[in-house]
């Protein structure tokens, strides 16, 4: 059994989980400047909503392949009801005040979206754990992985790339730049920059949903399930630099490897590995590995 | 038309309080335990189904003998339910308001080791009966010596004792060992004490590794490629709730439970959610002998009809636990109405009634043997998952009596496994 393969696919694994539960995070941090605690429950939700499509569908006897668009549906209809419902029906009258206020906020949100998940699904715990067993197994260094598994890393790349690309390569996502670098600037250029947060948010929503809802089926999914996910998450992005794409893949897959070294060399360590990383950036780059010169107005 | 109804219902119903407050006074129960979070599920719940079931059917007096009389000594129950989510803090306050403001005449509660050993203090301060119904730390009467204090499940320790006694009994040539627990008191004194057992039992036993994950981190791939690399004859987990189900829908695909024996101290709770997704020879325990592993007597058949018919599943654990704190409190009173003379006894009455006090449960025997006859023990068991018709069950069931798996009164569980514990063939 050859060790450094499985720390590297353990490692790689588990970032990619990582990348994929604080993307959205970073994603509306960089945009909006808002951190939005609020993340976890939506998590919660997409597993919650993946749990309940999910069961649906195999309830109904359709074809179980079919079952994985029914979990990327749940993240997308999360996302597209409750983004909108955010942004537009309580973080839009708190644009402009400290970020210290938003963060309470979504505290606050977060702890209401939570009561909301109990008042739906109640406290009894959801298994949807079929689609994590429907690819099959691979051996790898004889150790023997889910092929499931392999598909989130490919599916973690992919939302990598389309947000990558989405930012760089078009017509909106350079405008979007233009909002994150200067607000009132893009405003005086005609910019809606209404929209734009309300397309930002949402966004965000639909990420956190999806790792939620790509995460039901390997958990079984209970009540507070998003209070840890927001500490990893906020942890990632902080060693990636807050708002930075790239520095959330790298936070997550310095973090990810670290761990799974640790799990396999000194297990009692790992607890402390990702805050020791979180710890040593924030030493010697107290922004974060990507955070870009801070501009400002005063 | 809706409105009147409504009234003329709300009138009905002060009329019936109103004649109820005719009949003897309500024994008031404040009943602490998991309304929100993680523990909420696996046990909260079923505890609150279980305290409902319960104080229902012996209002009603359905409960079979000894306990076909109503209420406690004739006095219907009232339960007053307070979620145990919060903390520590939140807890010793929530207590307080209990006994001063709700005025119950005793409490029971507490799933939380925690929540235990911050309220044990308050309830001899506040002078009010307390039965803890599901906490695991042995601690509470190894290190405090308590009047108004009661347990009637049995401590932790017994758990992993009897897991030892389980494997070295059905796996003798098992030499090594390596466990996955949480990484909070419960998984660390579980994790000691399984290890110290199997040490004790089988002295050239070898830890290949101890993985010790943080609470709620619901993904287990590294650790679980960790063990299967190890090589371990035998997988310990106290993991519960969530944590013990993603442990068991990770780990099972990936052939850990093919490799490896593993036992799960908890896994009763997830027997019906899980059902054939536990892998077939997993060790499974029940925290005592409760759910498959409860006695054939007309209580425990009675709570599996009554809970079930309720809630559409069998009762676990929590609820056995629960049904069996509030049998004891009325065991309890009414041996201490009976010495009274049918009087209504006071609580140093049912306090000294209830010590070394041996009444009948679901579950079977308990004993209030230890801690000074504060302390029940209870004869406990484990046994294997094996599939029959798409159900989980638990067949090759070992069970141990009370003296196998705990310490003679006074004497600190962590020194008796290491010195004291004997094997069981």
């Amino acid at each position: 059994m050859d060790m450094q393969l499985a720390v590297l696919v353990d490692g790689i694994i588990y970032a990619s989980w990582l990348f994929l539960i604080a993307v959205g995070l970073t994603l509306i941090y960089g945009v909006m400047n808002i951190l939005n605690i609020a993340h976890g429950a939506l998590y919660a939700l997409g597993a919650y909503a993946a749990a309940s499509f999910g069961g649906f569908w195999f309830s109904q006897g359709y074809p179980p392949l079919g079952s994985y668009g029914a979990l990327v549906l749940a993240a997308i209809v999360v996302g597209l009801v409750m983004g909108p419902l955010i942004e537009r029906g309580l973080l839009r009258f708190m644009y402009g005040r400290d970020e210290i206020i938003l963060l309470l906020v979504t505290y606050a949100l977060f702890l209401i979206l939570e009561d909301v998940i109990k008042l739906i699904w109640g406290v009894s715990p959801y298994i949807i754990s079929q689609p994590y067993g429907l690819l099959g197994i691979v051996e790898l260094g004889g150790l023997i992985y889910p092929v499931y598994s392999f598909v989130l890393i490919g599916v973690t790349i992919l939302v990598g790339v389309l947000l990558a690309w989405a930012l760089q390569g078009t017509r909106h996502g350079k405008l979007l730049r233009v909002v994150i670098h200067d607000r009132e600037l893009s405003q005086t250029l005609g910019i809606d920059v209404r929209r734009y947060y309300l397309a930002t948010f949402t966004l965000g929503t639909m990420l956190a949903a999806l790792g939620g809802a790509l995460t039901a089926p390997t958990v079984s999914v209970v009540p507070a399930m998003g209070v840890e996910v927001i500490v990893l998450a906020f942890a990632v992005v902080v060693v990636g630099g807050l708002g930075s794409l790239p520095g959330a893949a790298l936070g997550a897959l310095i973090v990810g490897l670290l761990r799974s070294a640790a799990v396999h060399y000194v297990p009692a360590l790992e607890l402390f590995a990702i805050y020791f990383v979180m710890a040593m950036v924030l030493i010697i780059r107290p922004r974060g590995l990507f955070a870009g010169e801070q501009a400002r107005t005063i | 038309m809706k409105v009147r109804l409504g009234f003329t219902l709300a009138a009905l119903g002060l009329a019936a309080s109103t004649a109820l407050a005719q009949g003897p006074e309500p024994y008031r129960i404040g009943v602490v335990t998991f309304l929100s979070g993680a523990a909420a599920g696996p046990f909260g719940v079923p505890a609150r189904y279980g305290a409902e079931v319960t104080a229902e059917a012996l209002n009603a007096g359905t409960v079979p003998a000894p306990y076909q009389t109503k209420g406690i000594g004739g006095r219907p129950i009232e339960l007053i339910f307070i979620d145990e989510a919060g903390g520590t803090t939140k807890q010793v306050s929530e207590y307080r308001n209990l006994v001063q403001r709700q005025k119950v005449d005793a409490v029971i509660g507490y799933i939380s080791s925690g929540d235990c050993l911050a309220v044990a203090p308050v309830a001899e301060e506040l002078q009010k009966l307390t039965i803890l119904f599901d906490c695991g730390t042995p601690r509470i009467f190894e290190d405090g010596n308590y009047k108004y204090v009661f347990r009637t499940g049995p401590t932790g320790t017994v758990d992993s004792v009897a897991a030892a006694l389980y494997v070295t009994g059905t796996m003798p040539e098992a030499t090594k060992i390596a466990g996955i627990n949480q990484n909070y008191a419960w998984g660390h004194d579980s994790w000691n004490d399984f290890e110290a057992a199997m040490k004790r039992l089988k002295p050239d036993v070898q830890v290949v590794t101890s993985q010790m994950p943080k609470f709620l981190a619901g993904q287990y791939g590294a650790e679980i490629s960790a063990l299967i690399a190890s090589g371990a004859d035998v997988v310990h987990s106290s993991f519960w709730g969530g944590d013990m189900e993603a442990f068991v829908l990770q780990a099972a695909p990936r052939g850990l439970f093919q490799r490896s024996k593993v036992v799960l101290t908890t896994g009763e709770t997830g027997l019906h959610k899980l059902g054939t997704q536990i892998p077939e020879g997993t060790i499974i325990g029940a925290r005592g002998p409760f759910g498959p592993f409860a006695p054939d007597t007309e209580l425990n058949r009675w709570l599996v009809r009554a809970y079930s018919e309720r809630h559409k599943e069998p009762p676990t654990y929590p609820a056995y636990k629960m049904s069996q704190a509030l049998l004891g409190l009325k065991a309890a009173y009414e041996k201490a109405q009976a010495a009274n003379g049918g009087q209504a006894p006071s609580q140093d009455q049912v306090i000294e009634a209830f010590e070394h006090l041996e009444y009948e449960g679901p579950g079977g025997t308990v004993r209030m043997a230890l801690g000074n006859g504060h302390q029940a023990v209870m004869e406990t068991a484990y046994g294997e998952v094996k599939h029959e018709n798409g159900k989980a069950v638990v067949v090759n069931v070992r069970r141990y009596t009370a003296e196998q798996v705990n310490p003679p009164d006074g004497m600190q569980s962590a020194a008796w496994i290491k010195n004291d514990l004997k094997p069981v063939q």
